[in-house]
């Protein structure tokens, strides 16, 4: 099956196993040991428990929206108002509770200063009270939930925003608090990459996980604090009529508009940065081969966060802007698909004549992939403006941002999730658990959305409860789709929870990987390294071995030589754990 | 917290850091050396000021939009607003910035009584412009000069009798906290807690600045060219003075002049040809798209014109009477702004007070050296950009007009 155990000359490096009073997860007990933790690893962990819940809480509303469609004139006896309710927890719930904090603040916590080989972040106190911001704001989103609900859609959009009986000061203070939760992050995280990178890690030794993150850094810093005085400019509007945003104090809600998608469009590479960056790590190990086109995937997740800022108006195509706008918007949001583009091409070259392990991570990988790909092509019908006409506030649009979002940021989530799941809690999921989820989530993925591509085309608006009988066939596909996906990530979150009792424990690096989180054991100690690890070409694989006795790869050195001499045999996979 | 401190030990043991442990009591253990905490807390300081920046930048972009649509209503509404209690916060702020560096220079040649003093002349400049501001605030709530939606300014009776004293209350959280520090300053010095002592001194004359800046406010707002400065001190206060009889009367004439203008019927959006062709469209029962447009141009007509107010349906008046009485709804969206912009930085200079205090008392401990002075500096940072907001502020708000 392999090719055995280290050969190499020179010493073998393996973390081994954590001792119980080293371990992050047991080095201390108690409830206010984990509240009051600054240890970065506790705050990812915290992280994902909330976020997590946030996601079941969407989905679960999303449910609830699909079984609602089953019939034109509504399966359930939900009324008009309380769907409306309904579609607008569910985005606002998935955009500012899950979403955005998800890859960046649960796993990117986790991982940035282990990575690094760092002790923690840059401000641990910090990251701790951006974790409780968090908290905060999803109080506010569930205190609006409890009161009057919330029926403006995610966005907020003024006039009915300010004239809407629902809760919307309150939902919007929530995510005014989100946004300083996110700000924060993403300060401490530029800050720790810039000043806490070892010796011998330049910027083009990080792991491109490092790069994707920072990069995200970038827009959260940058363009939050616009959605920031964007939503207090929205609750001022509200309490005392300002007369900024709102018509009938002489305000301009196309300016709302403005303001709201300088920061959501930017927000929208926020959530699929991250992704790209797992996605790089994932078919990199996986394949184990280097990465192709390091250089590139580096750069282009910068001009990605650079270009996101020009093109917020390609929201806004139908709000009446000037044409010149509108074309100058449609033509920038073109340069988007370039830097998109050279990532899958680096990613499909990488694998190419890889060693491909289909393990589980591997397998959402490839779904991500797939998905990616269909939503940012049809990205391109969007941006151009004759298409976009028909198109805009259809099913066509919804199915597309589902495809980015869900079929990109939440797909690689859930495959970064199962890949550094081992390294997190200790403990091996079952593979073939993890390979049905995969499969289910997939298929479920495509049967949802793609009929609303067609939907969308023929003419069904977003946000209608009730619809004509001509499209049920399609609204009753998606649903069962819709049951499907939901049952699929049921499956990879029931396998990923077996594994925390069940589970053996996990190697140092069960997957083959070069970066430095390998070289600590599974779960990690408190202080992530005794000393400061040897920082090497994170793609390099040729002196990473697979190691049959304990069912774990293995560190050896190379000797250093200034040429680089034939191309070091990769070893074969460990063709998982099946 | 007691499991962090624990963490923290046995990090230090393994990197063989026990020995220096005395001399590294602020060094954070995920930090190698005090240069690179410091230059980690100097990178983390800047990017925050750059959300500053980008935060405040929103509000400079409503402003410049709507300064843009509607110059003459901000050159007018400039007009309420009295320079030199500006002049007088932009120096007062100054200064404020200047004791700040000099204070990052105290900590780093270890001068701990002069920081204290230093930070104390910061904190007292802040609580005088806060001081200021307050008198600036309550005289224009009271004459109505608010945001769009609650302006009730009328030119006629530009000082209604009656409402709430509004300096009292912006006053009233200061005063109880003068009250206090000056009681726990008392208990202190009863106990002979020295420590405490030379933290609530400082923070005594800080509090009590606050209220040298009212006086100074009300001093400037009433005095100067008015002839009736003995009784102002009252009107100002207590806002009772129905006459415009007081010091910025020939201001507010100047701004009268700018808003009338602003009801010439001209001024509205709708071009009577349009409004036609949409009556005979919104005919049609088929076309409820028209109909809808109609109603809300309409709408927009009454608003823009001044005939429909929120909450209270004032007649019609004839356009000549309007011009003379009506008020300005669109002069608002100035004073939105002025809220929403002061206000901000207002919160601004707040929340530096709260952190100043915090290194008040830490300098009183004497915890700042040439190796960790970073908390002062970076507060500095951050002091620097709320004083070069307000530079911002003061002429793009008050000297318009002039």
């Amino acid at each position: 099956m392999t090719t055995g155990a280290a050969t190499a000359p020179g010493g073998v490096r393996d973390a081994g196993f954590v001792s119980d009073n080293e371990n992050y997860l047991k080095n201390s007990s108690g409830v206010l040991s984990w509240m009051f933790t600054l240890d970065h690893k506790r705050i990812g962990i915290m992280y994902l428990v909330g976020i997590l819940t946030s996601f079941l809480g969407g989905g679960l509303l999303a449910m609830v929206i699909r079984y609602h469609l089953m019939a034109p004139g509504g399966a359930t006896t939900i009324s008009n108002d309380a769907y409306n309710q309904l579609f607008t927890l569910h985005g606002a719930i998935m955009v500012f509770l899950f979403i955005i904090p998800s890859i960046p603040a649960a796993l990117g916590n986790f991982l940035v200063p282990v990575m690094l080989g760092a002790k923690d972040v840059a401000f641990p106190r910090l990251n701790l009270s951006s974790f409780y911001l968090w908290v905060g704001g999803a109080i506010f989103f569930v205190g609006a939930l409890l009161m009057n609900g919330l029926d403006t859609g995610w966005t907020f959009y003024t006039p009915y925003s300010t004239s809407t009986d629902t809760s919307v000061v309150m939902a919007t203070f929530g995510a005014f608090i989100l946004g300083f939760s996110s700000i924060f992050t993403g300060l401490n995280f530029i800050v720790t990459i810039n000043t806490m990178r070892p010796p011998g890690m330049t910027w083009f030794r990080m792991p491109l996980f490092l790069w994707a993150t920072y990069a995200t850094s970038i827009i959260q810093v940058l363009a939050t604090p616009v959605l920031g005085i964007t939503l207090l400019l929205l609750i001022a509007e509200n309490v005392m009529h300002i007369g900024i945003f709102d018509p009938e104090f002489n305000g301009d809600p196309v300016t709302y508009q403005h303001f709201f998608w300088f920061y959501s469009h930017p927000a929208v590479y926020i959530m699929i940065l991250p992704a790209f960056g797992i996605i790089s790590e994932l078919i990199s190990v996986h394949s184990h081969k280097g990465i192709f086109g390091y250089r590139f995937i580096a750069y282009s997740s910068i001009a990605l966060a650079l270009l996101s800022f020009l093109v917020w108006g390609h929201h806004m195509f139908t709000s009446g802007m000037s044409s010149v706008t509108v074309v100058i918007f449609s033509a920038l949001t073109f340069t988007v698909s370039v830097p998109s583009a050279i990532k899958v091409f680096n990613w499909v070259a990488t694998m190419y004549k890889g060693a491909i392990s289909l393990t589980t991570p591997m397998c959402y990988a490839l779904a991500f992939l797939f998905l990616f790909t269909i939503g940012g092509l049809t990205g391109l019908f969007l941006g151009t403006i004759s298409t976009d006409l028909h198109l805009h506030d259809t099913y066509f649009v919804v199915a597309h941002f589902h495809y980015v979002m869900m079929g990109g940021t939440v797909v690689s989530f859930v495959g970064g999730l199962f890949h550094w799941w081992p390294k997190m809690t200790g403990k091996m999921f079952n593979e073939a658990g993890g390979r049905i989820s995969a499969l289910i989530v997939f298929v479920g993925f495509n049967l949802t959305f793609l009929p609303q591509f067609l939907l969308g085309n023929q003419g069904m608006p977003r946000r209608y409860a009730t619809y004509d009988p001509e499209f049920q066939w399609l609204h009753q596909l998606s649903s069962i789709g819709a049951f499907t996906l939901g049952i699929g990530l049921l499956v990879a979150g029931l396998v990923l929870l077996h594994s925390l009792y069940a589970g053996r424990q996990a190697p140092a690096n069960p997957w083959g990987g070069a970066t430095l989180e390998w070289h600590c054991t599974s779960p990690p100690p408190f202080y992530n390294f005794k000393h400061a690890p040897v920082v090497g070409d994170p793609y390099e694989f040729a002196n990473v071995h697979y190691d049959e006795a304990t069912d774990n790869y293995v560190f050896t050195e190379l000797p250093r030589t200034l040429v680089p001499e034939e191309p070091v045999k990769t070893p074969t996979p460990a063709g998982g754990q099946s | 917290m007691a499991n962090t401190a624990l963490q923290a030990d046995p990090s230090h043991d393994d990197a063989g850091h026990h020995d220096d442990h005395e001399h590294h009591e602020n060094l954070a253990h995920h930090f190698d050396t005090y240069e690179q905490q410091f230059d980690a807390g100097k990178l983390g300081i800047w990017v925050f000021l750059v959300t500053e920046v980008l935060f405040f930048g929103g509000l400079f972009c409503a402003y410049a939009l709507y300064r843009n649509l509607r110059p003459d209503v901000f050159a007018g509404s400039s007009e309420f607003l009295n320079t030199k209690l500006g002049a007088i916060n932009t120096g007062v702020l100054l200064f404020s910035s200047l004791t700040m560096a000099w204070g990052v220079r105290c900590a780093q040649l270890r001068q701990h009584k002069m920081l204290a003093g230093m930070l104390a002349a910061t904190l007292s400049c802040a609580a005088i412009f806060l001081g200021v501001k307050a008198i600036e605030y309550s005289h224009k709530w009271s004459m109505g000069l608010l945001p769009a939606g609650l302006y009730t300014y009328d030119p006629a009776n530009p000082h209604p009798a009656g409402g709430p004293n509004y300096l009292l209350w912006i006053c009233a959280p200061f005063a109880i906290g003068l009250l206090f520090v000056v009681g726990w300053l008392i208990i202190a010095k009863i106990k002979k807690d020295e420590f405490k002592v030379r933290v609530l001194m400082p923070l005594t004359v800080v509090f009590a600045c606050f209220f040298v800046g009212v006086q100074l406010g009300t001093i400037l707002e009433s005095g100067g060219e008015g002839e009736h400065a003995a009784g102002d001190d009252h009107h100002v206060v207590a806002g009772a003075d129905g006459h415009a009889e007081h010091g910025d009367d020939h201001a507010e004439g100047r701004a009268d002049e700018h808003l009338e203008d602003l009801d010439q019927p001209n001024n509205l959006a709708i071009e009577k040809a349009d409004l036609a062709g949409l009556e005979v469209l919104a005919q049609d029962q088929s076309n409820p798209g028209a109909r809808d447009t109609l109603e809300a141009l309409k709408r927009q007509e009454a608003v823009a014109s001044g005939s429909v107010l929120q909450g209270d349906q004032r007649p019609v008046e004839s356009p000549t009477e309007k011009r003379v009485t009506a008020t300005p709804k669109q002069a608002g969206v100035f004073f939105s702004i002025y809220y929403c912009m002061t206000g901000v930085h207002a919160i601004h200079i707040l929340a530096g007070m709260g952190v100043m205090i915090w290194l008040l008392v830490r300098a009183t401990r004497a915890e700042f050296n040439e190796n960790y002075f970073g908390p002062i500096d970076y507060v500095g940072l951050y002091w620097h950009l709320v004083d070069l907001i307000w530079i911002y502020l003061f002429p793009l708000l008050y000297l318009i007009g002039k």
